[in-house]
């Protein structure tokens, strides 16, 4: 065992990476249910977003434009399961299962022939001055674009969110969705506009997977991290901040499990592999204390009766 | 219950002769575990079948069903395929083991190849490659160009198989470098590339500069690639995307040789059940293009290697040989029996940590 | 402009008339997607849906439905008890595979005796397991208020590490040449779930899953517990004043569902799957959420919904193999059944009328 070979500062510069797919699917996933909806179709909006980012990343040579059409795609897909459940009045639990089930299918239909190619690189961003900075410039300034789009939209969420009238409005569709109908507040537009951002989010965080962090395009390749966004929307107790936080809790601890492995510690690997997990439910149960900003109306159809 | 079992028999003996009679060319399936687009295992599978079917053009007809969980799902694709009049049956996963003996029974006529797994019948045979060979390759590399000392290894889960890898790397690292030690990381996953980019950053954190992966994405490669001065290899297929970049060489799974001489064989009737464990040699296990970065002596050592193990000169567990404990294994000029490594379940001597379980 | 009004009361007619004519919709969706895959969209359909009951090896298909249904309809059902009480159980698959774990833990246990208990036992063992998985997120729910769709999530995760381990330890076979997997059951009499009927496909657990229909469907329509769960649903607040104690009723749905789930699993393992191995789990667990809800929550309607989604697996086996088809495309089109079920649903309980007023 040797603990001394995990250095700290390359590992908090790797869990910034591990943490950004995560982080973008989950805090797209944040607003629509800030919004009162609960869509649970985030993994089958990922893989789409990952496959229409890799195809047209691969087809223009513009890895930025790939992001753009993972955008898209995610809230394309998104947009299906906006008229399944703001339209005609569907179960969300079964829509969101339903759209995980439909976007695997189709990511897999329109990635036959993507397999062994190598996507154009990212342009990674290098401050000048910031980047040289001793520790802070390996930490936090010498990433690829996506990391701080990641940042920039949580911090925008959560201005939104909190200081604008459109962030108000939000919550109060969320909230108390007859109460903001008979405000006068247009519920199901709102809604599907906060679904397609968060397919957008989705698909965002699927591509930054298929075009930088692995990168390459294999079926099935998000492998579950939409089901752990999901997870940390609730742990983040709807607050933009807590799900940067839990973002990098929850990939720090797949990161230093890895690395723990990598040192010769004597833990057996089965339970390093599940603490991510258990850690993720222990979490859920003290944050569960505070129950003040689940959205009230999550979940619940709204069908406007006059 | 006897009479009921007998006329299940008749009744598949008769679906069977139905469904030879509308035959005119041999059809062949193939069942796989993954999707064919899994970039690896399945890919390299279904590579095979494209080569039968490109060998034998309209003699034969070929079939698969991608995706198929071990246990009842794969006895019942199994099943269809023989009742649609298929006369060769590849079933590429180990965990198609039992399905496949149990179909096989009810199938006399039907011939049966399972991949990677030790079950056997008078229509059953098992194949698999010795990719340890190729290990050895990639060891010998390791060992001479790396100058941490410190090479990674990604295993999945850790099986016999990821075990002889990992082992038959190390003696050859050593044997060329002394000083050399092996980090070793459990994904226990078959497949999540996320992880395996993780992985793959870690060790290189750690100080790894060389980069072993046991795992089928490319995602350790880009790893490789994004840190700069390290090196990799393909696995499963050649990966000559990075060759411009960290990879310096690769274990390619080459079904194909094996898929055509069989089905060659049914054709001509002279098919029988057999245990094949392929290397280097019949072009199994194929050993990517060795690039430029490697120097030019290692290379000539590396391709010697090759050429050795191909002709059956050497193998790579020859004695003397220590397991991890320090115990014998193999006494001087020894050489491992197939048994020992199919099951191999130890580490040898040099290889610091235990493994799982 | 088209308006979506309320029903005063749930449309008997499109109860019935709603699966049908989704059914047809996916028909006709799935064909136009398999004709711009290259295939024969009649042809195709024809092979997913006729062909595995009525070809001439339909012989061998037909018990195979009760083989691939039997554990979707166990599983669905448990599930759908929760679900009508607005308790979210999505972790049925965890559930599933430690019900599989213990049911076949003590059957290797006793491993080579023979006796008639060991069976019985193993059976409630696999209850046992999946019960006490499900009763983790449902106590830390009932003390801590914590959500119990992402502990259960969570949980799947766990069970799977779990799975792993015990495949390539404590239960691997030491017969096995150092493979990873336990001993097979079906070699092993005593723990043997086998066909009642030889090439019936009838095992103890399609009985289990038939008991379950009939169960759920009288205790839903009889027993005070089952109006209890549909009051929670419908009207959470009424419940509170019919004195029903939530907390109770937490317990005892995710308790149930996971205690069905862990049978599956065991009848499962012990019988057409036969060992423990790395990748035994094959989704079963999610699946039934769709199942569930493909039927309606209603018993009679899952067990309907999960032969008919059985039967989708399979055509969809024959069609990848007969037609080539991606197995992406199966997938998609199980997608889109759910996809019109779940839209033409709207006209049960509501009725479409034109008007001029814009809708919110």
């Amino acid at each position: 065992m040797d603990l001394s070979s995990i250095n700290p500062i390359l590992l908090l510069a790797s869990l910034m990476v591990a943490a950004t797919p995560l982080l973008l699917a989950a805090v797209g996933e944040l607003v629509v249910e800030k919004a009162g909806v609960l869509n649970l179709g985030v993994e089958g909006m990922m893989i789409t977003g990952a496959i229409c980012g890799f195809a047209i990343a691969v087809n223009t040579g513009n890895p930025l434009l790939g992001v753009l059409a993972a955008a898209a795609g995610g809230a394309v897909l998104s947009l299906l399961f906006a008229l399944l459940t703001q339209v005609a009045l569907a179960n969300q639990v079964a829509s969101g299962l339903g759209l995980t089930l439909f976007g695997l299918g189709l990511s897999s239909l329109i990635g036959q022939g993507y397999q062994g190619i190598r996507p154009p690189s990212f342009p990674r961003l290098n401050i000048p001055g910031l980047s040289d900075m001793p520790v802070l410039g390996r930490i936090l300034f010498s990433h690829d674009l996506m990391v701080y789009l990641g940042l920039i939209i949580v911090t925008a969420v959560w201005f939104m969110l909190k200081y604008t009238r459109a962030g108000l409005i939000l919550r109060a569709v969320g909230e108390n969705h007859e109460a903001a109908h008979a405000l006068g507040y247009k519920v199901v537009r709102i809604r599907i506009m906060a679904i397609l951002f968060g397919g957008a989010c989705a698909g965002m965080g699927g591509a930054y997977i298929s075009l930088i962090r692995v990168p390459q395009w294999t079926e099935g390749m998000t492998a579950g991290i939409g089901w752990i966004a999901l997870a940390l929307v609730v742990f983040a107790s709807w607050k933009p901040w807590r799900v940067l936080l839990g973002a990098y809790l929850f990939g720090g601890v797949t990161v230093i499990q890895l690395n723990l492995q990598a040192a010769g510690v004597a833990i057996p690997v089965e339970y390093l592999a599940m603490s991510p997990y258990l850690i993720t439910i222990l979490v859920l149960v003290i944050m569960s204390a505070d129950k003040s900003s689940a959205p009230a109306s999550l979940g619940r159809v709204f069908h406007a009766s006059r | 219950m006897k009479l009921s079992k007998l006329l299940t028999t008749a009744a598949f003996a008769l679906g069977l002769a139905t469904g030879a009679m509308a035959q005119d060319k041999l059809k062949v399936g193939f069942v796989y575990v993954g999707p064919v687009g899994d970039g690896g295992w399945t890919y390299e599978h279904d590579k095979g079948r494209q080569a039968v079917e490109a060998e034998f053009g309209d003699k034969v007809e070929t079939v698969f069903v991608e995706s198929v969980p071990e246990g009842p799902d794969a006895e019942r694709v199994m099943t269809q395929m023989a009742l649609d009049g298929a006369k060769l049956i590849f079933t590429t996963s180990f965990g198609f083991m039992d399905p496949t003996i149990n179909v096989a029974a009810k199938f006399p006529d039907v011939k049966f190849e399972h991949a990677t797994g030790y079950k056997r019948a008078d229509n059953v045979s098992t194949y698999s490659a010795r990719f340890y060979e190729g290990r050895a390759i990639q060891g010998h590399i390791a060992g001479k160009m790396t100058e941490s000392n410190i090479v990674g290894y990604i295993g999945s889960y850790p099986i016999p198989e990821v075990i002889r890898g990992i082992n038959s790397a190390f003696i050859h690292a050593r044997k060329v470098n002394p000083d050399v030690q092996f980090k070793i990381v459990w994904a226990y996953t078959w497949f999540d590339p996320a992880k395996e980019a993780d992985a793959a950053k870690v060790l290189i954190e750690q100080g790894a500069d060389v980069i072993l992966q046991h795992t089928d994405s490319t995602a350790p490669l880009a790893a490789a690639a994004e840190a700069g001065n390290i090196i990799g290899f393909g696995q499963a297929s050649d990966m000559s995307e990075y060759a411009d970049g960290p990879r310096v060489s690769s274990i390619i799974d080459n079904w194909a040789p094996y898929y055509i001489a069989r089905v060659k064989a049914v054709m001509d009737g002279t098919w029988t059940s057999t245990d094949t464990w392929d290397g280097i040699g019949p072009g199994m296990v194929g050993i990517g293009e060795i690039t430029d970065k490697v120097p030019a002596d290692v290379k000539a050592e590396a391709l010697a290697l090759k050429d050795a193990i191909a002709k059956g000169d050497y193998h790579p567990f020859t004695g003397p040989l220590n397991k991890q404990d320090g115990s014998v294994w193999l006494a001087d000029g020894e050489v491992a029996d197939d048994g020992t490594l199919l099951g191999m379940d130890f580490y040898v001597e040099g290889i610091e940590g235990t493994i799982p379980n | 402009m088209l308006k979506l009004e309320k029903r005063p009361q749930p449309s008997k007619a499109w109860v019935w008339l709603a699966p049908v004519v989704a059914v047809i919709a996916t028909m006709i969706a799935g064909g136009a997607l398999f004709a711009l895959l290259g295939k024969d969209p009649l042809v195709a359909i024809r092979t997913i849906f006729w062909d595995p009951l009525f070809s001439e090896f339909a012989f061998f298909y037909r018990p195979q439905l009760l083989v691939k249904g039997a554990p979707l309809i166990l599983i669905a059902i448990g599930l759908s008890l929760g679900f009508r009480a607005g308790i979210w159980n999505i972790g049925a698959e965890g559930q599933y595979i430690v019900g599989a774990l213990t049911g076949a833990g003590v059957g290797l246990m006793f491993y080579p005796m023979e006796g008639w208990f060991i069976f019985p036992l193993m059976v409630m063992a696999g209850a046992l397991g999946g019960w006490a998985w499900a009763t983790i997120p449902a106590v830390l729910k009932v003390k801590f208020g914590t959500n119990e769709i992402l502990v259960s999530l969570m949980l799947v995760y766990v069970a799977e590490q779990l799975l792993a381990s015990m495949s390539l330890g404590l239960m691997k076979n030491p017969e096995g040449f150092g493979f990873p997997g336990s001993r097979n059951l079906q070699q092993y009499p005593s723990a043997h779930n086998a066909e009642l009927i030889a090439g019936s496909g009838m095992h103890w657990g399609v009985v289990a899953a038939l008991i379950a229909v009939i169960f759920a469907y009288v205790m839903l329509t009889r027993h005070i517990l089952g109006f209890h769960i549909r009051l929670t649903g419908e009207a959470p607040r009424a419940a509170r004043f019919a004195g029903v104690n939530p907390a109770r009723l937490v317990l005892i749905c995710l308790g149930l569902a996971g205690a069905l789930a862990g049978l599956a699993g065991m009848f499962e393992v012990s019988g057409p799957a036969g060992r423990v191995s790395i990748d035994f789990n094959v989704g079963y667990g999610f699946t039934a959420i769709i199942v569930a809800f493909l039927g309606r929550l209603h018993p009679l309607g899952i067990a309907l919904a999960g032969l008919l989604m059985a039967l989708t697996y399979i055509g969809g086996e024959i069609a990848q193999s007969r037609l080539g088809l991606p197995a992406a495309a199966i997938q998609m089109f199980q997608g889109m059944l759910l996809f019109f079920l779940l839209a033409v649903d709207v006209m049960t309980n509501y009725r479409l009328r034109l008007t001029w007023r814009e809708v919110a």
